[in-house]
């Protein structure tokens, strides 16, 4: 038993800190309220099409802003619109406010502007990757002793 | 005669007389001129004489008086006149010095007396001296013999070397010819001859303490005489002499409790010993003053020595007592303490020795549940979790002896399905009684709550173990669990009656019936079953192993669950019931988070709001379209999702009532889906409802919305709860 209160007591610490953190908002809480019997790795399954999507993207970015001559600022923009839509549907919020960021650099067309907010993105994806899947890893492991996942507000 | 001058006298006849006058006038005159030669010699010899003047006058007076007599020597015969001037003169100065003389002895002869008085006064006086310092003397004598004695008594804190010493040193001291020491009886009623100096073991003489002579003696704190025949006194022989003189003295014995500092002066101890002391025999001795004197100081000496000594005694004895009793403590305390050390480490090596194994069977097989199980694999791979988590708790609480004795063990309540309860345990035992060739068999009352608020691992435990029980102890035949709902008359329990089950509202009682037909037990050994460790003694129990604890913690448990637990049974062979009730919470509403997923039709407040509803969402984000999936997928909708504008139109149809369309995609006109769809759909009841999902709610946005005839915005990221309240706002229109 204390095992899992132990475990429950992290999951919610390492929650708490993620939304403190601005690593997630709100949207992120709303994705567990959908978690349910009938589809019990929701989070997970959004979390994972999210990661596979950003990283399709930033590699478009990163190969459209390569090219040293015309950069195809309307694909890159094109790109971002779609990446601030998955980050704001999923709830990283940090991800989501350096597209926004992003964005108005691809329509100045700023290039240097573009390189940087693509470096801060990439960073800001790899960091979120990291602490979602601690938090999955924690989810697991209370599950595994038989306790239930604490609901957080 | 009368001399004269003109005549020389011849040699008469009487020449003889005149020779004899010759010769003593001679003597005289040569006394006389002698003793003043003698006073003066003497005067002169004593320093001290003080009438020296008058010794001068006498000293003239007699050698005048010679003189005179020296020169009548020359007048018996013829003289010249000078001869018979110097006569005349010696003559007148002899008569004027004796006359002077005489005048004087007047005066001196009454001083002369009366040193003769002072004289006689001061040999009295010197007499008196003489004797006080005698007395003074004695006194001191006396003193010092008592300062020995007592520095004799007090060198010792022995009482046996007190008393020697007191009769020896008194006996050397008074010359005394006999001592003793009567001691009182333990009775009080007698006293004992204890001590005597000249006889080594006195024979136990005892003598009653209520004689006249005794009391006389103890009621006086002087030494008292008294007579040579009274029965303390009889010590020596009878001889033919005059016995001495017999003194006796009390010497109180003291007691530690009689040591008040306010009542010193009085001392009201009842106790008192008698000593005796005899003086020789044939002697004239009497006894004097100092030394009685004597006798009462050494008394009072002994009686502080004899009590020091009891002191010493008693408090060597006490503590003797207490380092004894130290000793033992102190044992008893290492051995304790030893004990509760070994057991102590023998529970913390036994906890972890059977908590290791049991973590690592819990864990590996949760894990084992999440890889891809057949399911009968799954199912045996769920008993076992649920063996080995119950193991786990009544590892627990076996490990936990003193929490379960003094009732710090809590229940941890839960709501949880009664029904599966049973199900598991019956699942539990089903390959046991298979193996034994054993019938079991379930019945559960059709009252019986589903869902019921208690600690729902104990509870199986105890029906594990009660149900345990009767497979353990039935060779064959069957097992029947019954479980209802007690109503009030079978609540009761006639054997306890101070089991009062109260039903209310809240609560239910559960009451379990587990009826075997196997060894059963003998009505004697019913009440040892459920005590810790006793186990009866039938041969059939002796090979069943068990630590005898299972009974104890089930009723235990069962008066935590505020319940009861009994056994009847018959006798030997014919079989026995274990019946148990306890009392179970029932839950107001169905709310635990691992309900199954029911679907209801309730308000739209309840987690399905639109049961079945088709609804068409048309994003082209794949994330953003699975969260919307999510979304109206928990809201109970039935969701098809398609990623392009063609897709949609494609697959539109009338059974759809709402589409989603998320019109911020750049590319993709939404708008124009809007419009395809009213192209579509001219009617209007089969037309569905058109959602726009987008980023932004400006006025413009909108405003296009409501041109191309779009039903509803939402802006996103939407929440379970919009999503909601959008929903049946457009269905109610």
């Amino acid at each position: 038993m204390d095992v899992v209160n132990q475990l429950r007591r992290q999951f919610v610490d390492y929650y708490t800190s993620l939304h403190r953190e601005g690593f997630v908002d709100d949207q992120f809480t709303q994705l567990q309220k959908l978690q349910d019997e009938n589809s019990p790795d929701f989070v997970v399954e959004v979390a994972s099409l999210f990661f596979e999507d950003c990283e399709k993207l930033i590699n478009n970015m990163a190969r459209a802003l390569e090219q040293q001559q015309r950069v195809d600022f309307k694909q890159v923009d094109a790109s971002v619109h779609q990446l601030k839509g998955s980050s704001s549907s999923i709830g990283a919020m940090r991800v989501k406010n350096v597209c926004i960021a992003f964005r108005s650099f691809c329509e100045a067309q700023n290039r240097e502007g573009c390189l940087r907010c693509l470096q801060q993105v990439t960073h800001e994806y790899s960091l979120l990757k990291n602490k979602l899947q601690t938090l999955f890893r924690l989810e697991q492991q209370i599950l595994a002793v038989g306790g239930s996942i604490p609901v957080v507000e | 005669m009368e001399s004269c001058y003109c005549i020389e006298p011849q040699w008469p006849a009487d020449e003889l007389l005149m020779k004899y006058q010759y010769i003593s006038d001679f003597f005289i005159a040569l006394a006389y001129f002698s003793i003043p030669l003698e006073l003066i010699y003497f005067v002169k010899k004593s320093a001290v004489f003080p009438y020296k003047w008058v010794l001068v006058q006498f000293g003239a007076f007699i050698v005048l008086c010679g003189a005179t007599h020296l020169i009548s020597l020359w007048t018996f015969t013829m003289h010249t006149r000078t001869v018979a001037v110097v006569m005349t003169t010696s003559k007148v100065l002899t008569a004027v010095v004796s006359c002077a003389t005489a005048l004087m002895l007047v005066h001196i002869i009454p001083d002369l007396l009366s040193v003769k008085t002072r004289e006689l006064f001061l040999k009295n006086k010197a007499a008196e001296l003489d004797r006080e310092m005698g007395l003074i003397r004695t006194q001191e004598e006396t003193g010092r013999h008592v300062r020995m004695l007592t520095h004799e008594i007090r060198s010792t804190l022995d009482r046996h070397t007190i008393l020697r010493t007191t009769l020896v040193e008194l006996g050397r001291t008074l010359a005394l010819e006999e001592c003793a020491l009567w001691m009182p009886t333990r009775t009080g009623l007698e006293l004992q001859l204890s001590y005597t100096l000249r006889q080594q073991n006195p024979v136990g003489y005892t003598v009653p303490i209520h004689l006249p002579v005794i009391n006389q003696v103890f009621s006086s704190s002087r030494a008292v005489k008294i007579s040579p025949n009274c029965p303390v006194a009889r010590l020596r022989p009878a001889g033919k002499y005059m016995p001495g003189e017999v003194v006796a003295v009390r010497v109180p014995l003291l007691h530690l409790s009689n040591f008040q500092i306010n009542a010193w002066p009085e001392l009201s101890t009842k106790r008192y010993a008698l000593m005796v002391l005899m003086l020789p025999s044939d002697s004239a001795r009497q006894w004097h003053v100092h030394e009685l004197e004597l006798v009462e100081v050494v008394a009072d000496q002994v009686a502080v020595a004899l009590s020091h000594a009891a002191i010493l005694e008693e408090s060597t004895r006490a503590r003797d007592l207490l380092m004894e009793q130290n000793v033992a403590l102190d044992l008893a305390r290492r051995e304790a303490e030893t004990a509760i050390r070994a057991r102590n480490d023998f529970l913390a090596v036994m906890n972890h020795e059977m908590r290791t194994p049991m973590h690592a069977i819990i864990a590996l097989s949760s894990l084992l549940q999440e890889t891809e199980l057949t399911p009968e694999q799954r199912l045996m791979v769920e008993t076992i979790l649920k063996s080995s988590n119950l193991l786990a708790t009544l590892i627990n609480d076996v490990l936990d002896l003193s929490r379960l004795e003094d009732g710090s063990l809590q229940l941890e309540l839960g709501t949880f399905n009664l029904y599966a309860v049973f199900r598991e345990v019956f699942n539990l035992i089903k390959p046991i009684a298979s193996v034994k060739k054993l019938n079991v068999s379930l019945n559960l009352a059709p009252d019986l709550p589903e869902y019921a608020i208690g600690d729902e691992k104990r509870l199986m435990q105890t029906i594990l173990n009660v149900v345990g029980n009767a497979l353990k102890f039935s060779k064959e035949g069957s097992i029947s669990v019954t479980a209802f709902v007690a109503k009030s008359e079978s609540l009761r329990d006639p054997r306890a009656p101070e089991f009062f089950p109260v039903p209310s509202d809240n609560h239910f009682y559960l009451r379990v019936q587990v009826k075997d037909s196997g060894s059963g037990i003998s009505p004697q050994d019913i009440p040892k079953l459920f005590t810790k460790f006793a186990q009866t003694q039938s041969t059939a129990t002796r090979n069943s192993g068990g630590s005898g604890l299972g009974l104890a913690i089930c009723k235990r448990f069962v008066n935590l669950m505020e319940g009861h637990i009994w056994i009847e049974s018959e006798g030997l062979g014919k079989g026995c019931t274990a019946i148990f009730i306890v009392k179970l919470g029932i839950p107001e509403r169905l709310n635990g988070p691992r309900l199954p997923f029911i679907p209801e039709v309730s308000t739209s407040h309840g987690p399905t709001a639109f049961p079945g509803l088709k609804v068409l969402v048309m994003d082209e984000n794949g994330v953003s379209r699975m969260v919307t999936k999510g979304l109206l997928v928990h809201l109970g909708c039935d969701v098809t999702m398609v990623s392009s504008s063609d897709e949609c139109l494609h697959v539109v149809s009338h059974e759809h009532k709402v589409v989603l369309v998320d019109v911020c995609v750049p590319g993709i006109n939404g708008y124009e889906i809007a419009i395809r769809i009213h192209e579509k759909f001219t009617k209007r009841y089969e037309r569905p409802l058109i959602v726009a999902l987008t980023g932004n709610t400006d006025k413009v946005t909108k405003e296009k919305c409501m041109r191309v005839g779009m039903d509803g915005v939402i802006l996103k990221p939407v929440s379970l709860d919009k999503m909601r309240s959008v929903l049946s706002d457009l269905l109610e229109q």
